[in-house]
């Protein structure tokens, strides 16, 4: 990230694409990334989005809360929707039926949307090359059917469908790393965000529309209603798990690894699952557990960004 | 008039796609679909055709991908079969209800299980309900000209409406028959440029795919229903400024021999021509049997239909897919459905043959007319369906 001294928010339009009024709950951070990527990326682009959360606070008919041309299908195909919309465009323009205008193809859709159900139509999109862009709004569980695992709900965390029970201390399984999925289809561009981290998330969502070729954003968004904390400290939170190496924010461009924001020393992982109502079961041998594995990624990482 | 020429019908099928100037065309391979979107990848490769092809990874991703084009507003094509179009399912749906004008040749075939890649009418009758436009086919010519009509209609504003031609697996999708072919001029004449009513496009921000409250979604519903329905003058006007240009006339359900008929043989897609000869031979017996044809699935023409049945006693309906238990095969229950009230009403006799690839001969047809004529007597009890000349 750049090193700024002026008011950050002085160097963001103030125009919205994602307009206010949408139905998202109080404090939700998703619907702040989505407000960032659609200010990053202007009124030029088309957008098409999975099922989930953000598709049903801003698409009820008869009203939209979407100032960009926007579709949304169903929920495990937003990126071959917005392929097929690059597609056409493309087909269009070479034959002179639509005049190009460097149009930016934008398929979003949360984590269940893009690490399970979608993961197939993801992975055809960026494997054929297309000029799009896909961002992942990562809340950790299927949150608008009621705060379900799926596969990127982290170790430990304790939603409806892994629940910290007598015997089974929450989600037993690691979280899918779904950037290092999109890094193996060899694409110019992965890159990890979060909208605690506005300019960094703005100025990664900007570069990825630039470069030619499928680029993907794996946005982290603080869902307060199902991490159970208070909707005050979405964004504090956020800041928290980049700061304690749990989200490390950083862009993978041709290959090439760094590190955007480098907070130093990292802060204990404990910092960031205490204020947490869905890891509030853990034991400080969990806590430990969690501990080393975070370390250990992000020493891997680390290792990657000097190759 | 164009040139004749011996042709396999996939390739026609390809190279009406191709004279219909495509944008873009996304389709995952499945048997017996392959040698149609084999022939457009070599179409556009070969730079004769200037369109996207999308080598997607499924078929649900083929149908997405079609969406996405179509809403942008390029003529968007595929085609797949039987456990593609399962797979696909979901947005098929999706598609009819965006008004997304997709054109889809479905080369029918079986559903697994047991895994079967013949012939027969399982795949496209899962999809009855789906709200798009649907036709049968029963020659490569048909198939030639229906490509130039799919698009024709599909993308007229005032229907809006994907349309899915229906081909029989192998039986039509691989032989070799004489095809007239249209020349380009006739095709650009005939086939207007796509001009979309709404198209996503950044100087016009338009909202698609919105979800509806129950206060609002019977309407939609409704709206489509109705929409669906009053594209029955488009069609009839596209079949008949076809018939004007290429001197064959198509319609919605077509009679062979009906004058004086009492029992009528009912047919979709290429079992067609087979039930012809059947009539042609019992006819020369001195019987009086004539034939149906039911081209258009779906809007149901049933105007047409009930005008086409006037004075027949019995219908002999040939379903090639099952409805398990259920009223008969899923041709015969609508038949039924739709003369139910009528004044003289047909009995109706409902066999369910020719199931993924099994043979329907001539003779086989005259054999379920015998049995109609047995049955009618009271020799033998009417079922609601018998499955024809399976072994027990």
């Amino acid at each position: 990230m750049e090193n700024l001294s002026v008011f950050a928010s002085r160097l963001v339009s103030k125009k919205e694409y994602f307009t206010p009024g949408h139905r998202a709950c109080q404090g939700c951070a998703e619907a702040l990334a989505v407000r960032l990527v659609a200010k990053a990326l202007g009124n030029n682009v088309v957008v098409a989005s999975a099922t989930g959360c953000m598709e049903i606070v801003s698409s009820p008919l008869p009203f939209t809360n979407w100032g960009v041309p926007w579709i949304h299908v169903a929920f495990e195909n937003a990126a071959a929707v917005a392929t097929g919309a690059e597609s056409g465009f493309k087909a269009l323009i070479r034959k002179g039926k639509l005049e190009d205008k460097g149009t930016v193809f934008l398929g979003m859709g949360g984590d269940g949307g893009t690490s399970d159900i979608g993961l197939q139509a993801l992975s055809g999109a960026l494997e054929r090359g297309h000029n799009f862009l896909y961002v992942c709004y990562d809340n950790e569980a299927y949150m608008n059917t009621g705060i379900q695992r799926s596969s990127s709900t982290p170790f430990g965390a304790s939603t409806t469908t892994s629940p910290a029970g007598k015997v089974k201390a929450g989600q037993v399984t690691w979280k899918k790393n779904m950037a290092e999925i999109a890094v193996a289809h060899n694409i110019p561009y992965v890159a990890t965000a979060c909208p605690s981290y506005p300019i960094d998330l703005i100025h990664k969502v900007q570069k990825a529309a630039r470069i030619k070729g499928p680029a993907y954003v794996h946005v982290l968004s603080v869902c307060p209603t199902g991490w159970r904390i208070p909707t005050s400290i979405a964004v504090s939170i956020g800041r928290l798990a980049v700061e304690t190496g749990v989200f490390p924010l950083y862009e993978v461009e041709n290959g090439k690894y760094k590190i955007t924001v480098d907070v130093g020393e990292l802060r204990p992982v404990e910092e960031y699952l205490k204020p947490q109502g869905r890891f509030r079961h853990l034991t400080p041998e969990l806590i430990e557990e969690i501990q080393k594995r975070v370390t250990k990624e992000y020493e891997k990482l680390k290792a990657k960004t000097k190759l | 008039m164009g040139k004749r020429v011996g042709i396999e019908t996939s390739i026609a099928a390809a190279e009406a796609v191709k004279m219909a100037n495509v944008d873009v065309v996304a389709a995952y391979p499945i048997t017996p679909q392959t040698h149609i979107v084999e022939h457009l990848s070599e179409f556009v490769a070969d730079g004769v055709l200037d369109a996207e092809f999308v080598p997607v990874e499924s078929e649900h991703s083929a149908m997405s991908v079609c969406c996405g084009s179509s809403a942008v507003g390029a003529r968007t094509f595929t085609c797949t079969s039987s456990q593609g179009l399962a797979l696909m399912n979901e947005i098929v749906f999706i598609a009819s209800a965006l008004r997304l004008p997709i054109v889809m040749i479905l080369a029918n075939r079986s559903l697994s299980s047991p895994l079967s890649i013949w012939n027969d009418h399982t795949d496209v009758m899962s999809v009855r309900d789906v709200g798009w436009i649907q036709l049968f086919t029963e020659n490569a010519q048909e198939v030639f000209d229906h490509v130039f009509f799919a698009f024709r209609v599909a993308e007229d504003p005032k229907v809006s409406f994907p349309v899915m031609v229906n081909v029989d697996g192998f039986i039509l999708t691989h032989v070799i028959e004489p095809v007239e072919f249209w020349d380009q001029e006739q095709v650009d004449r005939y086939l207007p440029e796509f001009k979309p009513v709404h198209r996503l496009h950044p100087d016009n921000p338009t909202t698609m795919g919105a979800f509806a409250m129950p206060g609002l979604f019977a309407e939609t519903k409704k709206a489509q229903d109705e929409a669906l329905k009053s594209t029955m003058p488009v069609i009839l006007k596209a079949w008949k400024e076809m018939g004007e240009m290429v001197g064959r006339h198509y319609h919605p359900v077509e009679g062979y021999q009906t004058e004086g008929a009492e029992t009528l043989i009912l047919t979709m897609g290429s079992m067609g021509e087979t039930a012809s000869i059947a009539v042609d031979r019992l006819r020369a017996q001195g019987k009086p049997v004539g034939q149906l044809k039911i081209r258009l699935w779906r809007p149901f023409p049933f105007k047409e239909f009930r005008e086409a049945a006037k004075g027949a006693k019995h219908i002999i309906v040939l379903d090639r897919a099952i409805s398990y238990s259920g009223p008969g095969g899923p041709v015969a229950s609508e038949i039924r459905a739709a003369l139910y009230g009528e004044k003289d009403m047909p009995i109706v006799t409902n066999f369910i043959a020719g199931l993924a690839g099994r043979d329907v001969t001539p003779g086989d047809f005259i054999n379920m007319y015998d049995q109609t004529i047995d049955m009618a007597k009271g020799n033998v009890r009417q079922e609601d369906y018998i499955f024809y000349g399976v072994r027990e």
